[in-house]
């Protein structure tokens, strides 16, 4: 018995010695290999969301004309990412933040974490989407957040689906509708401003009462709601998703069509053109980035017309420049919307968290 | 004693110190006020008495379902008794994010329950509470049925001829023996389900969080940080009074109880009654502790196009989505184990000095530099982490984008395991076989390396699993603060859960499968290793 365990004793040492070199010998190649900027102003690094993405073959054409070498760090959502910057504010991890929208817009501008740098060709970018004047931030997208709702669903029930706010607290929308977590996601929390835009700052609590009433569903994510709950997606007719309406985008039936199996030739899926909430999305250049120049050329290639029509098929939002062409999926399955709800960006920032906290009050608690 | 104080200054007491001023202090000055605000805000006191609530709700549910097992392990002999003790502490070292995992799988939506009866329990209470119950049994089985197992039977049979009933004889002995011990464990369960953050993250949906849960949200979410400041420095007062009252009842166990050898007291089993409560035992340890680790396996093999292996190959590939990793989710198994031997490393390191300073020492101080070394258990993980980010930026110490970070801090939570596991066998070695070692004329060094290190050789490898296990599963601070190209199992599990999807889902449960392996068995080799006469406090 005794020798059993010695001879386990033994090995389990021998076997954690084993390990612990050639542990070892990882990181001393990782230090080499991982050095965050080895030859200083070669490496640009981009801080983003999870949901960045760019076509590979576009992103070295810039790294190859540019001379650059690009770095993307993805760090949680939206808001988590966001949040990350401000605390380390004044010795950033990288070089470029992307994905602040213009509801936690202000939470950056009033932390201070970007340098003002006006992009090369910002002159065709729409001007209603340059909502800073000192140029510390530079919009890359936008893309509208609407009520998505499962075609099949109101075909077979002989109803025809909501289509403003206004219709959601209808008795025959009854217990349809999942949204998200306003403190938590960026959908979440546009739907929410979509609301307070069409009922103003003293009306919306009395909707959301209404909405509560009529069976909505909160869930944390914007994951969750679409692909786990929502009837009409690929992802929640897997999972049995019951609910045929969800707060999503307007160009999530694009992506539906796009990604389905076999690809279908209408889109399962419709948008609710009346409750939509146009969101935007900027880059901004970090304040004590290592890299400035290699920043504000990645800034300027953000806007420039390659990577603005890749855009649309790799992060499923529209561009912000005026001569962008959108693909055909885009404009064969996508709708425009015409008239989204629309908050001022000074309401925003003076109001948001209390609006966020009032509603999680109301809403989730 | 040196080390282990830097160790704590600097990458403990330093960065949750940095966050809490970061949330306190404005250029007016510290604003105390603001805790009473803070405090007085319905939604916090909806989070404080949740949290106070379940965590008392778990802790009695648990003693209700573990004490009838803690007895049978004490008192009865049977085939497999040591497998099945290693079983049940499986959950124990599991990473909470797989708990929540496997219970999503028992009773979430599509779990086997909602396919077999159509019932759903995520996002109620009670998974929440099953959970943690699933998760805290072996404490109550090691703590309770350890001592229970070392007690003389004799002195009960002693009352009986003296004219005692049985149930008399048991208040009368037996019990005052036990309460301490009772009391111990019931403390260590409260301390680990009030600061409880996987699961409640995972089950809880947005209704309901714990104060650790709120932490995260009003740190990484709202950027909130006063709110934080102040939750943390309540859960800091709650965890500190838990801890005092722990080392109190520890101590009164320690008070003379004649300890007999268990292989003595056990006895095989014998009558109707005696077989019926086995007969629950092993029906409970099957509903509620292998039922969820079965379902985990099962789920993880349910691969499109039959049973498989399908989830496990996909783990080589980079995800399709390509926004979740940038690396094969399989890579996270290396960068787990890599980070894994470097956390023990520095807790037994850090840990084993401790513990040697502690057994040199007496009195008021070393008690209070034990509690201390405790701490780390109970605050929020996720303020280590956020405090890590702001205060580890500058140079000669800018470790932020350094791997060593990680380790850094899952050796914080390994080394309170490591000191519980070290003390009591060190405190054992008799200082005289070094003088004598030193009369003969060794070395200092020598004299430890021919006396203590045979000694503790023993403990020192438990420790070192424990450390192990536990940096493991850690997820709380290591979520803030892995780099995204090197996520460790916990927090790729964690991302796959985020996304929607079978193949993450799958995956998800292919890599739970294979992180509760890698604990079983670690954990196997362990038992393995077990000192017979110390009962230990894990």
């Amino acid at each position: 018995m005794s020798t059993t365990k010695k001879i386990a004793g033994v090995a389990l040492v021998a076997a954690l010695g084993v390990t612990t070199l050639s542990a070892c010998g990882g990181d001393a190649k990782d230090k080499s290999a991982g050095a965050s900027d080895a030859p200083k102003s070669k490496t640009i690094t981009l801080v983003s969301h999870d949901s960045f993405n760019v076509t590979d073959a576009v992103l070295k054409e810039f790294e190859q004309q540019s001379g650059y070498t690009v770095k993307v760090l993805k760090s949680g959502d939206a808001g988590a990412a966001l949040n990350q910057e401000i605390l380390t504010k004044g010795s950033p991890r990288g070089d470029v933040f992307f994905g602040v929208d213009n509801t936690l817009l202000s939470r950056a501008l009033d932390n201070g974490i970007f340098t003002p740098y006006e992009a090369k060709g910002l002159a065709d970018v729409k001007p209603e989407f340059v909502l800073d004047k000192e140029h510390r931030v530079t919009p890359v997208d936008s893309g509208d957040i609407c009520v998505n709702y499962d075609k099949a669903y109101f075909a077979d029930k002989k109803l025809a689906p909501p289509q403003t706010l206004d219709d959601l607290i209808k008795p025959e929308y009854k217990n349809l509708l999942v949204t998200e977590n306003a403190a938590t996601s960026s959908p979440g929390l546009g739907f929410l401003l979509a609301s307070v835009g069409k009922y103003g700052d003293d009306g919306w609590k009395d909707y959301w009462s209404k909405l509560k009433a009529n069976g909505v569903e909160v869930v944390d994510g914007w994951e969750q709601a679409y692909n786990e709950r929502f009837s009409g997606s690929a992802g929640g007719k897997k999972a049995k998703g019951d609910r045929p309406l969800v707060v999503s985008y307007a160009s999530s039936p694009p992506v539906e069509v796009l990604y389905g199996e076999p690809q279908p030739a209408e889109a399962p899926t419709g948008v609710a053109t009346g409750t939509c909430f146009r969101q935007t999305e900027f880059a901004g250049l970090l304040k004590g980035a290592k890299n400035e120049q290699g920043g504000k050329a990645l800034l300027d290639f953000l806007i420039s017309k390659k990577f603005q029509e890749d855009m649309p098929l790799q992060m499923f939002v529209n561009p912000v420049t005026k001569d962008a062409k959108l693909p055909e999926l885009f404009t064969k399955h996508g709708v425009v919307i015409e008239k989204p709800e629309t908050v001022a960006p000074e309401a925003i920032a003076k109001n948001r968290d209390q609006w966020v906290k009032a509603w999680s009050t109301l809403v989730v608690k | 004693m040196a080390v282990p104080l830097a160790f704590f200054g600097l990458f403990f007491a330093y960065p949750v110190a940095a966050i809490v001023g970061r949330g306190l202090k404005t250029e007016a000055g510290w604003q105390f006020g603001r805790i009473g605000e803070v405090l007085a805000r319905p939604d916090i006191g909806e989070v404080l008495w949740f949290t106070t609530w379940q965590a008392l709700a778990s802790t009695a549910l648990t003693l209700l379902i573990a004490l009838p097992g803690a007895y049978v392990f004490a008192r009865f002999e049977f085939p497999g008794k040591q497998l099945l003790r290693a079983l049940v502490t499986v959950p124990f070292v599991l990473p909470t994010v797989v708990v929540g995992t496997a219970f999503l799988a028992l009773v979430g939506r599509g779990g086997l329950l909602d396919e077999v009866w159509g019932i759903r329990l995520d996002t109620t209470v009670w998974a929440i509470l099953l959970a943690h119950v699933f998760f805290n049994y072996a404490v109550v089985i090691r703590t309770v049925g350890g001592l229970w197992a070392q007690l003389d039977p004799r002195q009960e049979e002693a009352a009986r001829v003296l004219g005692a009933g049985r149930f008399a004889a048991w208040r009368r002995v037996t019990l005052p023996a036990l309460v301490p011990a009772v009391a111990a464990a019931s403390l260590m369960v409260f301390l680990f389900t009030f600061s409880s953050f996987g699961v409640v993250q995972i089950l809880g949906g947005p209704a309901y969080s714990t104060l650790e849960v709120e932490v995260y949200r009003q740190t990484a979410q709202l950027l909130d940080l006063p709110t934080a400041a102040v939750l943390t420095m309540v859960q800091f007062v709650a965890i500190g009074a838990i801890l005092g009252v722990h080392s109190w009842t520890v101590r009164k166990r320690e008070t003379a109880l004649r300890l007999v050898d268990p292989a003595r007291t056990a006895h095989r089993v014998r009558g109707w009654a005696q077989r019926s409560l086995l007969g629950g035992v092993l029906l409970t340890v099957a509903l509620l502790i292998a039922l969820p680790l079965g379902v985990l396996v099962e789920r993880s093999l349910d691969a499109p196009g039959g049973y498989g292996f399908g989830f496990y190959r996909a783990l080589q590939e980079v995800g399709a989505g390509g926004g979740t990793f940038l690396v094969p989710p399989l890579e996270a198994i290396w960068n787990s184990l890599q980070y894994a031997l470097a956390a023990t490393a520095i807790a037994l390191v850090v840990g084993g000095l401790a513990a040697a300073a502690l057994t040199r020492r007496e009195g008021r101080f070393v008690r209070g530099f034990d509690a201390l070394l405790m701490l780390p258990l109970g605050v929020s993980a996720v303020t280590v982490g956020f405090g890590f980010l702001i205060t580890l930026d500058e140079p000669p110490l800018d470790l932020r984008t350094s791997w060593i970070l990680v380790p850094l801090a899952q050796a914080l939570v390994g080394v309170p395991f490591v000191v519980r596991t070290m003390l009591p066998v060190l405190r054992a070695v008799d200082g005289r076989l070094r003088e004598a070692a030193a009369v003969l004329g060794a070395s200092p060094l020598r004299a430890w390396r021919e006396v203590d290190l045979p000694m503790v050789r023993r403990a020192l490898l438990i420790a070192a699993g424990f450390a192990f296990a536990v940096s493991l599963g850690e997820f709380g601070a290591t979520v803030f603060i892995a780099r995204p190209d090197r996520p460790t199992l916990p927090v790729a599990v964690a991302r796959l859960l985020g996304r929607a999807g079978e193949m993450n889902y799958g995956q998800a449960m292919a890599l739970s499968t294979i992180l509760m392996l890698v604990c079983a068995v670690s954990l196997l080799a362990l038992e393995r290793l077990r000192p017979d006469k110390t009962s230990g406090e894990f």
